[in-house]
């Protein structure tokens, strides 16, 4: 298992009382999983990435990364981060910020250059090294910061709408790549997102979830051939899954 | 030609026209000359001549000819400034618009940096400045204690250069500098410890601001006596007032890097030194270069202050204070020039610093 979370639970305390952002959580994510989670905004599909991350602590319950407590795991540099923004310095190069985490981490100098170059060459960016962030396009900033995410080969990769603000086509063509990056790595990934077709697309197991308290309504596995065409989402079994998905969105709204 | 080109063109030929029939018996033979030549100028107006002459029409006819003019008006400045003068003078200027003019429709649709556009234009218009000052404080006869005309200055410049030299020692490259480095120097450490302790934080914004708001001719005197007549009190009052713009500003620089990129330097269980020197540092070199711009400023008008409240007889401060007493106000304008230079000077240095460390910035961007 890479994450196991039990009976998870974050309250948080604001002005206006106790938000319960995540409630009772259970969910197991097995090794070379793509695990969306799905759900409208206020559920808590970020706070549990977060929560994942060590960026979060949960205020109950418990939760595993890779079998350690999830500060162990941040310590160990267990996963890769990938944010809603590219969060590029724009004051290095797109080589330069691909190898931050390395330098951060004492790579040497040589073994820095060799990633930087791997990682390029994977997310299609050959040539755009030494371009500063603010010259590329947002697609591109977000295909740099993919890249950076994986350059010290985590196994679990963490994503937080990572194409929510790029347009449809580009976000169509960074999901089919992703999918091919998932493929050629065999990394584990959680992905969130708010987009039916992005999760049901992209995923092995989709999670929904629904808010006030945030918490998981539906669990499906999907299965979609793992060779997946983008005209896959006009096949009926596409549309049977996502279907399921809006149900059960719809239902964890019913409760307001 | 533009609408504007051609209206300033008018002008000037009216103005020299002008010239020529009011004192066609009285003026000088250059100042003649530089009538002429601007009347003549004046038939660039007909369309026919520029189609069939385009070279009349280049800016550098138009510089020329205000040089030119310009000179022959300094020459003749002795003699009083009568209408004609007045006449050979504005059309001398006009001429000058009318190049800058030109020169800057050209360079609309060019790209990339122009010298003469960055550089001579400016030096092009404090050409100006200095033309007019001359000629109206010689050519109105105004009292040189009230306004030196600019030759006088430059006289004392080049004459006085040992004093003058002496001063910039002593003021500049003694109190200013040493202040200066120690003033932000000691900001830049204390914002970064203050940044890292909340407890700091409350102790040393108040006590920053409250030094920040004690008049420099308290805080002077005192540092007199604290350190002596020489530069070291000037220093020190040019540390006080350095301290609080660079602590705060560094310090908001400190925190300008978002959530996000923090939280990025997180994941990657990055230490506290990793995050200040990767993070936190370039993102806030914008902040810091602002402080080092207002304390370039700040710190010159500081230690020049402090020399008038007890200093050895030497120094910007004193030469001004003692030459003011005796009226030598030439003086006093060349050590004001001396000053002027000198931070403008190092305002520009910073400011290319600036550029080349935080090209990045948004304000610098270039695709």
């Amino acid at each position: 298992m890479v994450i196991k979370a039990d009976k998870l639970n974050l309250d948080f305390e604001t002005n206006d009382g106790v938000v319960h952002a995540l409630r009772d959580l259970d969910l197991e994510i097995g090794a070379g999983e793509f695990v969306s989670l799905i759900g409208p905004s206020g559920c808590g599909k970020t706070t549990f990435l977060r929560v994942i991350a060590d960026l979060e602590t949960p205020t109950g319950g418990s939760i595993a990364v890779n079998g350690q407590p999830p500060e162990q795991a941040r310590l160990a540099r267990a996963y890769g981060y990938v944010f809603q923004a590219p969060a590029l310095l724009s004051w290095r190069t797109i080589a330069r910020n691909i190898s931050l985490p390395l330098e951060i981490m004492g790579l040497s100098s040589g073994e820095q250059q060799e990633r930087v170059e791997r990682m390029i060459n994977l997310v299609g960016l050959d040539g755009f090294g030494g371009k500063f962030p603010w010259q590329l396009s947002g697609g591109m900033q977000q295909r740099a910061s993919i890249a950076r995410a994986l350059a010290f080969d985590a196994d679990l990769l963490l994503m937080d709408e990572p194409f929510g603000a790029l347009d449809e086509i580009v976000r169509d063509h960074l999901n089919e790549q992703l999918l091919q990056l998932w493929k050629k790595t065999g990394k584990t990934i959680c992905f969130v997102t708010h987009s039916i077709p992005e999760a049901v697309y992209l995923s092995t197991k989709i999670v929904v979830m629904s808010p006030r308290p945030g918490r998981i309504t539906d669990v499906i596995t999907s299965d979609l051939p793992d060779d997946r065409p983008l005209d896959i989402r006009e096949t009926p079994k596409f549309l049977e899954i996502a279907q399921r998905v809006r149900e059960g969105l719809r239902e964890g709204h019913a409760d307001d | 030609m533009t609408g504007l080109q051609k209206l300033l063109n008018a002008a000037a030929a009216l103005c020299g026209f002008y010239a020529l029939v009011d004192g066609f018996t009285t003026l000088s033979p250059a100042l003649l000359l530089a009538a002429g030549l601007v009347v003549v100028c004046g038939m660039r107006l007909s369309p026919a001549l520029a189609a069939a002459l385009p070279v009349v029409i280049r800016p550098q006819l138009d510089l020329v000819i205000s040089l030119i003019a310009a000179c022959a008006v300094l020459a003749a400045l002795q003699d009083g400034m009568v209408g004609a003068v007045w006449g050979i003078a504005i059309a001398a200027w006009l001429h000058g618009w009318l190049a800058v003019e030109k020169t800057m429709a050209d360079d609309a649709d060019a790209t990339g940096f122009n010298w003469v556009v960055s550089l001579g234009v400016p030096l092009f218009f404090g050409f100006w400045l200095l033309f007019f000052w001359e000629a109206l404080t010689i050519g109105l006869g105004i009292p040189t204690v009230l306004l030196p005309p600019p030759s006088m200055i430059g006289a004392r410049l080049v004459t006085s250069t040992a004093i003058l030299m002496a001063d910039f020692q002593q003021t500049f490259l003694k109190a200013v500098l040493a202040g200066y480095a120690i003033g932000c120097g000691s900001a830049f450490v204390v914002a970064i410890l203050v940044d890292r302790s909340n407890f700091l934080r409350r102790g040393f914004l108040p006590i920053g601001n409250f030094i920040s708001a004690l008049p420099i001719i308290g805080v002077a005197p005192i540092m007199v006596m604290w350190f002596g007549f020489d530069w070291q009190s000037k220093a020190a009052v040019v540390v006080v007032m350095t301290f609080f713009p660079m602590m705060v500003n560094t310090l908001s620089g400190l925190s300008a890097a978002s959530a996000m990129e923090r939280d990025l330097l997180d994941t990657y269980a990055a230490g506290y030194w990793q995050t200040l020197f990767k993070l936190q540092l370039p993102a806030a070199m914008p902040f810091i270069f602002n402080a080092l711009k207002i304390n370039s400023t700040l710190a010159l008008i500081g230690a020049i202050v402090a020399e008038f409240f007890g200093t050895p007889i030497v120094g910007i401060g004193f030469r001004i204070s003692t030459e003011v007493g005796r009226m030598n106000l030439d003086m006093v304008w060349a050590e004001i020039a001396v000053a002027a230079l000198a931070g403008s000077a190092s305002y520009g240095a910073l400011s290319l610093l600036e550029r080349r460390i935080t090209f990045w910035h948004p304000s610098y961007r270039t695709k």
